[in-house]
């Protein structure tokens, strides 16, 4: 027997979800595609019926409240977007001169025009991912919906219904690419709440080595939201820096998921710095796979005014003998706040698994806030697991020390802040990347502090 | 006579109410090296921070002329851009900046302070490995973050070669052989020697007289409690050594 509260329940799911299932229905007309991925966005979308979106009730969004992308209108971008943006309007974002091949992708969709593959060698394939799914699918089937799960993400379940393009990326065994290869993912929305669904794959085969920079940007200010999953397979051997810049709008919502398998003796690091978004949430779900590898997730996130960054970790050890380390770094001006939920979950097989993880939070403000949970969950008994968070403000002693050695107030405070996200930077192996990145957020830093002198 | 370079007259601080310093007189000229020693709990190290510029302290009186300007009057930048020199008794840590950088904008602060040109990456360079020879300081100084995992002896000579680059008018050496066994105390002694002139100063704070046997002072000062009770040559270190604090004024209460 239904009770009332049961059917009020249902109203209310039904008409939350409600936009997304009509969405769905018109755009599964359109869709032409082979069966598996058919079934996989009916999947998608049931799962995300199921699931409904995230509330403060669920453990894993404890801190972090997405109501105001659920009171959006729900926009998903279905046609092609990109003619409005040219060459030049994308000349002033961060890693525009960067060498190597470049995927652009306006509003989740594959932009062939302002895109350009250079230097592949033999075998590796840098492409959309909707074609690939066409022409290549002995590589992608095996892949594609594999590693990140729509059951137990509705963010994912989303996606995986209405994801239009990305990246699909292919590095057969024994090949490097030794240039970084960039994904752009220009935002062009109007209008609040038009969505981009961005599904990427990445498959680095055994003892391949290749860097992946995914890169946010906008050219809207409106509150759009980017909702992309990116698949990482790293294969025995294989050498992996993957890199997510995000730089959304001021009014964005940005939620990520980096779902990645790791093999035998792989050698993975992946970096997440988050600046913009009004809220963002990456989630990195990390399985280790094979013996002996080594996986660091490297992260750092720069909030000011009412921004809220979400880092959400999983570093699943399944096996024996591989080192994890997890280094985050916040720097939260004014109100915002910044969260970080590693969870370090080991195996009982993961015999002499070396898992750390540090969690460092600089408040520039008395109103910022930063909430940190380390969430470990170990099952074999010859292991290191080591976990620490910090919270706290400039050290007074430090800019004492540069202002007694001619160094002024301000740039003393720019120094110190600097520093601390240099911690992260530095793990940036990719050269080019790594500078230019520094340039970026010393000048973020910059202009933060400026706000922060002016309002004196 | 010459102008000196400080001047403090009747110089009173504290912290929260409690008196630390209770009146102190010293006069420093160009080309002097004074001693300041004293027990602990002395008021040596308020001292060093006030002349710094540390602001954890209140100034209940008197005053500091440092080259005709009022010294208390001045942001601790601008003092160290004027040519006052900490060594810091515990030098900070700071990962994550690099020395090299950070020597550079020190360095360009005191030229963009006296509207000189500042100096580029290669300039600086040049510069600075000069200033490293006349110390031997090894060249990965410069290459690691500033102090960070720097053995005690080597951020103290840290600190000198900072000086070295800066060149200050008066150097104050807070301390600076605590910690330090005789090889490290010596490198570092040697150091502050090679860089005195006929027209700066040096003023070493010191609990222990072993120090001054490498750097020689031409006065010694006696601070206890907050007041110089006795000025003297070299040797009134040495007498210290030899009976103790208790003796320059017997009966004091001297804390451990």
């Amino acid at each position: 027997m239904i009770t009332t509260e049961t059917k009020t329940a249902l109203k209310q799911l039904t008409r939350e979800t409600s936009p997304y299932w009509e969405a769905f229905e018109q755009f599964e007309k359109t869709a032409k595609e082979p069966e598996w991925v058919r079934a996989a966005r009916k999947a998608g979308i049931s799962h995300f019926v199921e699931l409904g979106l995230p509330t403060l009730q669920d453990e894993d969004w404890r801190f972090t409240n997405v109501a105001p992308i659920a009171k959006l209108p729900f926009k998903p971008v279905l046609e092609s977007t990109g003619e409005g943006v040219t060459a030049k309007s994308l000349s002033h974002f961060t890693f525009a001169e960067l060498a190597g091949s470049r995927l652009v992708f306006v509003d989740g969709h594959f932009t062939p025009e302002l895109s350009s593959t250079v230097n592949l060698p033999e075998g590796v394939k840098v492409k959309s991912l909707a074609e690939a799914i066409a022409k290549d699918p002995a590589q992608v089937e095996p892949h594609l919906f594999h590693h990140a799960r729509s059951d137990t993400s509705a963010f994912t379940a989303l996606n995986t219904a209405f994801f239009k393009d990305g990246a699909f990326i292919y590095v057969p065994a024994g090949q490097t690419v030794s240039e970084p290869i960039q994904l752009l993912y220009v935002s062009t929305a109007k209008e609040d709440g038009t969505t981009a669904h961005v599904r990427n794959l990445i498959v680095a085969e055994s003892s391949s080595q290749a860097t992946i920079v995914e890169n946010y940007v906008n050219l809207s200010d409106a509150a759009y939201l980017t909702n992309s999953v990116t698949e990482l397979v790293a294969g025995d051997n294989a050498v992996v820096e993957h890199l997510k810049l995000q730089d959304e709008s001021q009014e964005a919502f940005h939620i990520t998921t980096l779902a990645a398998k790791f093999g035998r003796a792989s050698n993975v690091l992946t970096h997440s710095i988050a600046l913009g978004a009004k809220l963002s949430r990456t989630n990195i779900l990390t399985h280790l796979a094979g013996e002996g590898l080594e996986c660091i997730l490297n992260g750092l996130y720069l909030t000011r005014g009412e921004q809220i960054a979400d880092h959400y970790m999983v570093v699943d050890h399944a096996e024996a003998h591989c080192d994890s380390h997890e280094y985050f770094n916040g720097i939260l001006a004014d109100k915002s706040k910044g969260v970080f939920h590693g969870r370090i979950l080991v195996r009982p097989d993961a015999q002499k698994t070396d898992a750390k993880q540090t969690n460092k939070n600089l408040l520039l403000s008395d109103s910022a806030t930063a909430n940190t949970k380390p969430q470990l969950e170990i099952y074999a008994d010859d292991v290191k697991c080591t976990h620490g968070a910090t919270i706290g403000q400039l050290n007074e002693e430090a800019i004492f020390y540069l202002r007694s050695r001619c160094i002024g107030l301000e740039t003393a405070r720019r120094m110190l802040i600097h520093s601390f996200a240099g911690e992260i930077i530095e793990r940036v192996r990719c050269q080019p990347v790594r500078e230019e990145l520094d340039t970026l957020v010393w000048g973020r830093i910059e202009q933060n502090e400026q706000k922060i002198t002016g309002n004196k | 006579m010459t102008q000196p370079i400080l001047t403090i007259k009747n110089l009173s601080a504290g912290v929260e109410g409690r008196e630390i310093l209770k009146g102190i007189n010293l006069t420093i000229r160009p080309g002097e090296v004074h001693a300041i020693m004293g027990p602990n709990g002395s008021g040596k190290s308020t001292l060093a921070s006030i002349l710094a510029g540390r602001d954890d302290y209140n100034i209940t009186g008197g005053e500091v002329v440092y080259c005709d300007q009022d010294l208390l009057e001045l942001e601790s930048e601008d003092r160290a851009r004027e040519g006052v020199f900490l060594a810091f008794q515990y030098p900070v840590e700071i990962p994550g900046v690099n020395s090299t950088y950070f020597l550079k904008t020190a360095y360009n602060e005191i030229r963009k302070h006296h509207d000189q040109p500042e100096l580029d990456a290669v300039e600086f360079l040049k510069f600075v490995r000069e200033r490293m020879k006349i110390l031997d300081v090894p060249e990965d100084f410069l290459k690691r973050p500033v102090n960070h995992g720097f053995s005690g002896g080597e951020k103290k000579r840290n600190e000198i070669f900072q000086m070295a680059v800066l060149d200050p008018k008066l150097a104050i050496l807070d301390e600076t052989d605590s910690g330090l066994d005789i090889d490290a105390l010596q490198i570092v002694a040697t150091g502050v020697n090679r860089l005195k002139r006929q027209d700066n100063a040096q003023l070493v704070i010191t609990h222990y007289q072993r120090l001054l046997n490498f750097i020689v002072p031409d006065y010694v000062h006696v601070l206890m409690d907050g007041r110089i009770v006795r000025t003297g040559g070299k040797e009134l270190a040495l007498e210290l050594e030899e009976n103790g604090y208790e003796s320059i004024i017997p009966g004091a209460v001297v804390p451990a």
